[in-house]
């Protein structure tokens, strides 16, 4: 059997009291369902000395609407609460249809939403044991000097392998950020940089309390992910969309958020080509060519790239026909 | 014969409920007073010599009480007699990635995890061989030095009649390349030992299908008699194949104990078992078929590269196999089979459900389906035109007996709407099929092949309890209850009533164990001699209470009665009571050897069997032309299993081969890339389908009830597996116009084939590069009199 390291575990009951552990404990890494993070920590990817568990913090469980018709979910929320939640069933369909693509039934029982948006990014190369690490030598994320996917290159190319942030990008999601020094909102699309090793623009004693949804009227969004089975994987690619309509059913706006592909959730500006459009099969080929061919995925997941590359042109294309009927 | 009251009902297992509430209790579960545990390193490199193993640190790591390497346990071992090439530690070399080099025992499994970390060992590293190509090219290096062929482990030519001339008589002839990837089993268990030695004596608890091997291996290697060691089977959560020979941690488990004192766990991570493997072989596969205009088949002549990995384990068996038992299905006037095992830098390969048989199956169908599209017939009508009939003898001197393949076929064929359905369906959507054959036990065994395949015991006692013991290895499959269900039919009692001690080498006879679908067949026909001896001395016993002859007597529920008059009877207590009376304690063994079966060619008895299953297979397939992506949407399998002792257990057997034809169709492939390393060795990387990806299966039993099985009964836990993915690879080609010659069809494979660009670079497949010698032309083994 693989065991967890030995590690503290401390269990706050309030924000307050988390937010002052991790003043307290500057290594101490924060864990709520522990269905990422606990994998990693029994293959030795990470080791920290003291975990700061979330699942006791009563304020990041709850839903609330706002007066301004936004939503606010609690980050230590399971990912089957929000899916069962009245308010988000009603309000935020797409959501309610993206969440079940998630890993499995179990893990989304003990997996949240926080725990979601701040999962660590994933490659062939480091997801792996220590023993296979040190068969294949280590890299980059792990505690050698090169990176197994493009070893001529001194960045980390581990991908951002969440199901849910290309759509809650697309549906402009912003996050909320407390630490004992204050807090912050930001857009959630600024919660990730490009960089596998530090994919997080967070500070380590930043705790993410919730996720805002604005006000999403006459929005159509979706979410579809490219995996070789219909559970547990992880996705090769994703595409999460967002389209907003007039009465006329011009598009006013639109966003195709690409997860997979590279560390951080990549937002695909050629989305604009629809803005200002009705919407036909022809045009969304187009636009969905054109985001393909700024999509270059490289070989550390499961499918071939170039196979992962073809599918952003279909996968988006097959998104946007659905969003757009 | 009167009606059954047992045999041919569907009954639930005896041992479910234990299975189901978690009761039942596994290697793992395992705990003894004073146990540690035990730890494998193993190495990081393909392919190395190892210059020095310095395991000071690790001893001296508080916790630790011993650390073995190569030397401690020098005997070499190996599943089959004249390959014995394995240790249970390397010894100055490594040949693959995950090889064991040292042991730990620990008073814990992190400490014993922590001491490995410890071992300092050094590696030379060599240039691994790690595709068939390399390591059959000249000047290639040697993973084994005592081939005679560098790193051909086995090499088999056989032909049987004249395939040049048999090409000539055809009006149309094919060659076609195929590739059938290889793939693991991953049984839900892992491998977990208990191993405890005692005053000079062994008991080792392991999950194996083949406890009387692993006793034989354990006293070789331990050097110590034979009659001191016990090898105790606790529940088993399945093999299909990969527990079916003596493994590195079973000896390892045991010197530690041995060395220690305490027993010594060992319990594999998923990681390890993957490493470990004995998985299906890769194979390529050339093939080329003649066949008459009216689809006659007049030849057949295969050429197969088996990619062995680092060991032997049954691989001469395996060589053998993919020749052997393409033949059996239809009728094949000449054969030539060109078969070679290659040793490479990988995982050892070795037996899977199926063994050999899936490979060829998968190349043969396929390229029948060609055959059939190119005469212009039906698939199904091409089939039949050539099929084996019951009571025959093939071309390569194999004995058919009973044979339901013909009605399997016209089972599926009208199940799946075949005639009216098939062509007329919708873009995407297609059928394919494919049948098949299997062994109901191997005709042969390599260690005594005089002696017994399988013993029992069954005895009974004065108060009426009943009690059968046999050497058999219920590892999933129901052999338990197959076994206490024929004691059951035979003295008038049910299945829960009859004990069965099985897989305990200290108490049971011989049965050779669970492979090679071997246990029904034989151990039931073992039990059913037992049986029957304890029973003609009850009738004897009631015969003189009822005044009446013995031959006139019945078993009925609980009593032995008058057949004539059931009125005049005698509970089967009181009859046991005389009988002890009469007779003494009433107790009786039998056993099974197979008939003398094979033809006048050395190796001809691999592939033998005393009865032979069959299968056939109707899959219908939704291909997405957009993605690639194949869904399986239902498979229709009929299988001929002689009677079906237990139905239930029979669809659950048919019901597991399906599933995991789809795998092997789909998605599951051990791949091991160009460092030696495996590419996914976790159950989140090596994709097995899960329930989302399970098609509807349709299971029908056909019962060509045979002569020699147990109440008729055959084999039913590997066979079906055969025809699956060809018939699934069929139907892909019939819902997309695109041929695929190798497995699996992931969705990028066929996105790909299906998007071809002009000019886009094709893989073609193709085999290694091989000269095979002269073949061995053997005159032909009749056993029907003379065919012509």
């Amino acid at each position: 059997m693989i065991r967890l390291p030995p590690f503290r575990f401390f269990t706050p009951g309030t924000l307050t009291e988390a937010t002052r552990l991790f003043a307290e404990h500057e290594r101490a890494v924060v864990v709520s369902g522990g269905t990422d993070l606990y994998p990693n920590m029994k293959r030795l990817q990470v080791s920290p000395p003291s975990l700061i568990s979330l699942r006791g913090v009563r304020e990041l469980k709850t839903i609330q609407a706002g007066a301004d018709g936004s939503i606010h979910l609690g980050a230590g929320m399971t990912l089957t609460q929000i899916e069962r939640h009245a308010l988000v069933r009603e309000r935020v369909p797409s959501l309610v249809e993206a969440i079940p693509l998630v890993s499995t039934l179990p893990l989304r029982n003990m997996g949240t939403l926080g725990g979601n948006l701040c999962l660590d990014t994933r490659c062939h190369f480091i997801n792996q044991t220590p023993f296979w690490r040190q068969a294949v030598g280590s890299c980059l994320k792990d505690v050698g000097d090169v990176c197994r996917v493009a070893p001529g290159g001194s960045r980390c190319w581990a991908i951002a392998s969440a199901d849910l942030p290309p759509l809650l990008i697309a549906l402009g999601a912003r996050i909320r950020l407390v630490s004992e020094r204050g807090e912050r909102e930001i857009p959630l699309s600024e919660l990730y940089r490009d960089d596998g090793i530090h994919y997080l623009n967070k500070m380590q004693d930043e705790i993410l309390t919730r996720v805002i949804l604005p006000r999403n009227e006459n929005v159509r969004a979706g979410y579809l992910k490219l995996r070789r089975r219909g559970a547990f994987d992880f996705p090769s690619l994703g595409v999460g969309a967002a389209l907003q309509f007039n009465a006329d059913g011009v598009c006013e706006s639109a966003r195709v958020v690409l997860g997979a592909v590279t560390s951080k959730p990549l937002e695909m500006p050629q989305a604009q080509g629809l803005v200002g459009e009705k919407l036909s099969a022809p045009l969304i080929a187009g636009v969905a060519e054109a985001i393909a061919l700024q999509a270059r995925p490289l070989q550390l997941a499961d499918y071939t790239y170039a196979f992962r590359k073809q599918m952003v042109a279909v996968y988006t294309s097959k998104l946007l026909n659905r969003l757009a009927d | 014969m009167s009606e059954m009251r047992i045999v041919g009902k569907p009954r639930t297992k005896i041992d479910a409920v234990s299975k189901v509430t978690g009761a039942a209790k596994y290697g793992d579960d395992m705990m003894l007073p004073r146990m540690a545990y035990g730890k494998l390193l193993r190495s990081t490199q393909p392919h190395a010599y190892i210059r020095r193993i310095d395991v000071s640190r690790a001893r001296a790591l508080p916790g630790v009480l011993d650390v073995i390497t190569g030397k401690d346990l020098p005997i070499h071992y190996g599943v089959l007699p004249n390959n014995q090439d394995e240790t249970a530690l390397a010894m100055d070399r490594v040949r693959y990635i995950g090889e064991p080099v040292a042991a730990v025992a620990a008073l814990d499994e992190r400490t014993a995890e922590r001491a490995c970390d410890l071992i300092e060992v050094e590696y030379e590293p060599i240039k691994p061989l790690l595709t068939m190509e390399d390591a059959l090219a000249p000047n290639a290096g040697r993973i084994h030095d005592w081939t005679r062929t560098p790193n051909a482990h086995k090499i088999v030519s056989l032909e049987f009649g004249d395939v040049e001339a048999a090409f000539g008589r055809a009006d149309l002839v094919r060659e076609d390349t195929f590739l059938y990837e290889g793939n693991s089993h991953v049984p839900l268990e892992t491998h977990a030992v208990v191993a405890k030695f005692e005053g000079g004596h062994l008991t080792l608890w392991s999950g194996t299908q083949v406890p009387h091997y692993v006793q034989r291996a354990l006293a070789q290697v331990l050097n110590i008699p034979h009659g001191h060691v016990r090898v105790i089977l606790p529940a088993i959560g399945g093999g299909f194949g990969g527990k079916s020979e003596p493994l590195s941690f079973e000896f390892c488990a045991s010197e530690l104990s041995r060395r220690t004192g305490r027993p010594v766990k060992i319990v594999l991570t998923r990681e390890e078992q993957f490493y470990t493997h004995r998985g299906r072989h890769p194979a390529k596969m050339w093939m080329k078929t003649g066949v008459k205009r009216d689809g006659e088949l007049t030849g057949l002549a295969v050429k197969i590269f088996l990619d062995g990995g680092a060991f032997s384990s049954f691989g001469i068996a395996s060589t053998y196999y993919t020749g052997a038992l393409t033949p059996i299905t239809y009728k094949v006037p000449a054969y030539k089979f060109d078969g070679v095992r290659v040793f490479t830098n990988k995982p050892p390969c070795g037996p899977k459900r199926g063994h050999g048989g899936p490979q060829p199956r998968f190349g043969f169908e396929i390229q029948l389906d060609k055959l059939a599209e190119d005469l212009g017939m039906d698939p199904i009508a091409l089939r039949r035109r050539n099929l084996v009939e019951p009571y025959s003898t093939t071309v390569n001197s194999l004995r058919i007996t009973s044979c339901g393949l013909s009605e399997c076929i016209a089972q599926v064929e009208k199940g799946s709407g075949w005639q009216e359905r098939r062509g007329k369906m919708p873009p995407g959507k297609g059928l394919g099929f494919a049948a098949s054959a299997y062994l109901s036990g191997t005709g042969t065994t390599m260690w005594h092949p005089d002696l017994p395949h399988s013993g029992a015991h069954v005895q009974i006692d004065r108060g009426g309890a009943i009690t059968v013991f046999c050497g058999s290895a219920e590892i999933g499959q129901g052999s338990d209850h197959l076994l206490a269900a024929l004691v059951a039919e035979e003295l008038g009692v049910y299945p829960e009533d009859v004990r069965v001690v099985a897989g305990d080498t200290g108490i049971t006879p011989v049965d050779l164990g669970s492979y090679s679908s071997r246990v029904t067949f034989m151990s039931g026909n073992a039990t059913l001699k037992a049986t029957g001896e304890l029973k003609a001395k009850l009738l004897e016993a009631a015969s003189r209470v009822l005044e009446t002859a013995p031959e006139e007597l019945e078993f009925g529920d609980y009593e032995i009665h008058d057949r004539n008059d059931h009125a005049n009877s005698i509970k089967l207590v009181d009859a046991i009571v005389r009988a002890e009376a009469q007779f003494g304690t009433l107790g009786a063994t039998g056993s099974y050897s197979p008939p003398r079966l094979g033809g006048n060619y050395r190796g001809s008895v691999i592939g033998t069997s005393p009865a032979y299953s069959f299968t056939a297979c109707v899959a219908q397939v939704d291909v997405d032309a957009d993605t690639g992506e194949v869904r399986v949407e239902k498979l229709w399998v009929a299988h001929d299993c002689g009677r079906a002792l237990n139905p239930t257990l029979v669809h659950g057997q048919i019901q597991g081969c399906a599933y995991m034809g789809v795998g092997e169709a789909l998605m599951e492939t051990q791949q091991i890339d160009g460092r030696g390393l495996h590419m996914s060795p976790s159950l989140l990387e090596y994709h097995l389908p899960t329930s989302i990806e399970t098609p509807e299966i349709e299971t029908i039993l056909v019962q060509a009830i045979d002569p020699e099985g147990p109440y008729g009964a055959k084999e039913a836990g590997e066979g079906p597996q055969n025809p699956i993915v060809p018939a699934i690879t069929n139907a892909v080609y019939q819902a997309t116009g695109v041929r695929f010659d190798e497995t699996p069809l992931s969705a990028d494979k066929v996105y790909r084939a299906l998007h071809k660009k002009k000019g886009q670079r094709e893989t073609t497949l193709t085999i290694p590069e091989f000269r095979f010698p002269e073949p061995e032309r053997p005159t032909p083994r009749e056993y029907y009199g003379d065919c012509s």
